[in-house]
């Protein structure tokens, strides 16, 4: 049930205007084979960032994958988002070995300083703010992970000058 | 022809911690000087506290140097590999002296992690350099039957080390006597449970063993196809798992007839998991192979019948397949020769949390908590006091220090009320909250229940709604019964481990820490102060420096003062939300 998301409406899913012609490749790889559902949607959030209506539309017109079904697997998982996101996802980690040395703090200072709160994208798009169950990098607790890159044994302010600098970095 | 190698450490917590950049200089440094030695990449040998950890083998012995940042690197490779002097400030382990960390790794028995940090998990012929397919090699040409392999597997006493602890050879039994042209081999490297990366490890470290492993298991049940089912936040094992299947089929170790077998047609291929906790679950991961929401299914029929596409399946866990081959090559009884009287062999541990080593480490089964923790895991951070270790991630417990002395085995650990799961331990000292605790893994299986038992999906709702009044000081008298009892109605009714063992953390905490809770609902406090609502922010008049930055911070102005001049807080105002303490530099903020 995912009871996190459970309130998601349908009429929140973005009606952006994507190219659609993207994800044909898509289609003609995956169509009739058997176990396909989860393999269409990853690629197709590879592709776009998101999971756009649109797409739902397309897929289910063209492979014949009941809309229902793919919307309960899409809201089911939680690497499925219906919502586009930043250029840069700030993954915070919040597993059992973060959690005990404060990763609360982390997100705290992260959501004061980017004006977001968790689970939100910034009003330009720059970062979208993600809680994660677990990095896998314990030992380095408490981590986040930016663009590919794991920063960790982090505080509140350390996190949140990566955060500035990087958009600095790039912004220039 | 130099014999002087320098390795990197390259695993996913090296490269958090810089290991790459380590690395690099080094290369660059091989190629502008000229140097003569050969550098190689390994993945992590366990040691994650010391990352970036490099290698260097030369006649004399090994060293492995700690902490190799780029800076450090170059110093290493000009005073070692230039003017022959190692620098031994730096080393934390060698074969030659005693170094500080000789301990962690001569006092493990490394069979799963035989592998992991000593070779370059991206090339298949230093895995047959180390006995790498040559466990299925044997069994093809000494023709061992697949009975007698399923015998070894048996008799070698192995449990499944996802964290469940059935048989493995009971389980290849039975998959292998339904007969079915199509039958199915799952890996499951679905590793969701936070605070554990042991799976993650060895994918990363020696994907070779897990593909043999596999393919011996396919021989012995008939199968026809593998999948992987791995989490897709593990993109450096994914990688390194599709190369490793890429040279094993140019090499004929995958496709048809595999090692002259006549009819043994095998292959591999990965599924990324696309984040479900429950997935973890046999039944539940397979309907996620299937492409559908992965809600688990009644059982019977078992997988063995009835699995993926309706086919006999046989599931194991990366650190099972992991086994395999050594088990094979080396005999059931030198297998059988480690561990307890039911639990045989080595486990793997992910030590994290508030203890000095983090990393991981193979111990035998049998050795107690306390060794693993103190012996290996160096002891708390900061000599804090040690309180307690979660063992089992969110189905498992809290072993409290004084049953420290349990024994690491599947039954000892079960029968303190925590499970040995996957082989996470989260060593938690003086300053962790165990009702926190408790919340913290209620609020993950509340999150990752699937919905399909009403008591699960509601049961634990219910129950976090408790432990937040607890934590916010709203507890009343009767709610720790209140939580008691609908932690066994969700234990009885549910369909699958998630549900079964979801209330374990807050029945474990309950029982070896009552006083703890009791302080939270009768006393409104806590004596970890970690609930904020429950605590008392004070300043320090003596510490104070009257900087003001606590003042301009406090969201509700309850901090009054002037400048240079000590501050005060205003209880009737304050949230309790904790900006003044975080903020605070010369720490003269006060929680009682």
């Amino acid at each position: 049930m995912r009871i996190a998301r459970f309130n998601i409406a349908q009429n929140n899913i973005e009606l952006d205007p994507v190219n659609l012609e993207l994800i044909d490749p898509l289609i003609r790889k995956y169509n009739g084979k058997k176990g396909n559902m989860i393999p269409l949607l990853q690629g197709t959030q590879e592709i776009y960032g998101y999971l756009p209506r649109m797409a739902f539309e397309k897929i289910s017109t063209e492979t014949g994958l009941n809309l229902s079904e793919m919307f309960g697997v899409a809201t089911f998982y939680s690497q499925f988002r219906l919502k586009p996101v930043g250029k840069h996802i700030i993954k915070v980690c919040h597993g059992t070995a973060c959690h005990v040395q404060n990763a609360k703090e982390i997100s705290e200072a992260l959501e004061e300083a980017l004006k977001i709160r968790d689970g939100e994208t910034t009003e330009d798009r720059f970062y979208t703010l993600e809680s994660v169950a677990c990095l896998g990098c314990c030992s380095l607790a408490p981590v986040m992970m930016v663009r590919d890159q794991t920063y960790g044994k982090l505080t509140g302010n350390e996190a949140t000058k990566i955060v500035k600098n990087i958009r600095i970095t790039e912004s220039n | 022809m130099t014999t002087t190698t320098v390795t990197v450490g390259l695993g996913s917590c090296g490269i958090a911690a810089g290991a790459g950049k380590t690395y690099e200089k080094i290369k660059a440094m091989k190629e502008t000087e000229k140097l003569d030695f050969n550098l190689k990449k390994t993945s992590c040998i366990g040691m994650c506290y010391r990352e970036p950890l490099v290698e260097i083998r030369d006649e004399s012995g090994t060293y492995i140097y700690g902490d190799v940042t780029e800076g450090r690197a170059i110093e290493v490779i000009e005073k070692h590999i230039n003017q022959k002097d190692p620098i031994r400030d730096y080393i934390v382990y060698s074969d030659l002296f005693d170094a500080p960390e000789n301990n962690f790794l001569d006092s493990q028995v490394k069979i799963v992690l035989r592998n992991c940090g000593y070779m370059d998990p991206e090339s298949i012929e230093e895995y047959e350099a180390r006995e790498g397919y040559k466990a299925i090699g044997k069994i093809a040409t000494r023709k061992i039957a697949r009975m007698e392999v399923i015998q070894t597997i048996l008799d070698s006493g192995i449990r499944g080390r996802g964290g469940g602890g059935f048989p493995t050879g009971l389980k290849w039994k039975f998959a292998n006597a339904n007969k079915s042209a199509e039958k199915y081999v799952i890996c499951n490297a679905d590793e969701g449970d936070p605070g554990a990366f042991m799976d993650r490890s060895v994918l990363e470290g020696d994907p070779h063993s897990v593909l043999e492993g596999m393919i011996i298991a396919a021989y012995a049940i008939e199968a026809t196809q593998g999948v992987i089912y791995c989490r897709a936040e593990y993109p450096l094992a994914i990688k390194r798992l599709n190369i490793a299947l890429k040279q094993a089929r140019d090499k004929g170790y995958l496709g048809k007839n595999i090692f002259g077998i006549d009819g043994f047609d095998f292959d591999i291929y990965i599924k990324e998991g696309a984040g479900a906790f429950v997935c973890g679950e046999e039944t539940a991961l397979i309907a996620s192979v299937e492409g559908e929401r992965g809600m688990p299914r009644k059982r019977p029929p078992f997988p063995a019948a009835s699995g993926l596409w309706k086919k006999p399946t046989n599931i194991n866990n990366v650190e099972t397949f992991a086994n395999i081959p050594w088990i094979i090559m080396n005999g059931a009884a030198a297998f059988a020769a480690y561990g307890t009287e039911k639990s045989k062999g080595t486990k793997v541990f992910a030590l994290a949390g508030k203890v000095s080593h983090s990393g991981l480490v193979e111990v035998p089964m049998g050795m107690t908590i306390r060794d693993v923790i103190f012996k290996l895991g160096g002891g708390i951070k900061k000599d804090k006091k040690f309180k307690a270790v979660q063992m089992g991630g969110p189905s498992g417990g809290c072993i409290p220090e004084y049953l420290a002395d349990t024994i690491v085995d599947y039954d000892s650990v079960n029968a303190t009320g925590a499970i040995m799961g996957s082989g996470g331990m989260v060593v938690m000292d003086e300053t962790t909250c165990m009702v926190d605790v408790a919340k913290f893994f209620l609020d993950f299986t509340r999150k990752e229940s699937c919905g399909k038992c009403t008591f699960c999906r509601m049961g634990t709702m219910r129950m976090l709604e408790i432990l937040e009044r607890i934590t916010d000081g709203k507890g009343v008298e009767g709610d720790l019964e209140k939580l008691e009892e609908l932690a066994y109605q969700i234990k009885d009714n549910s369909l699958c481990g998630l549900g079964q063992t979801a209330p374990n953390p807050v029945l474990t905490t309950i029982k070896y820490f009552r006083d703890e809770y009791e302080a939270h609902i009768f006393h409104k406090k806590c004596p970890a102060k970690v609930c904020r609502p429950l605590l008392t922010y004070t300043v320090d008049q003596e510490k104070c420096t009257g900087c003001l930055v606590c003042l301009k911070n406090c969201p509700v102005k309850a901090i009054t003062g002037e400048r240079k001049q000590p501050h005060f807080i205003n209880q009737d105002i304050c949230t309790q939300c904790g900006v003044c303490f975080s903020k605070c530099k010369f720490e003269s903020i006060v929680l009682s």
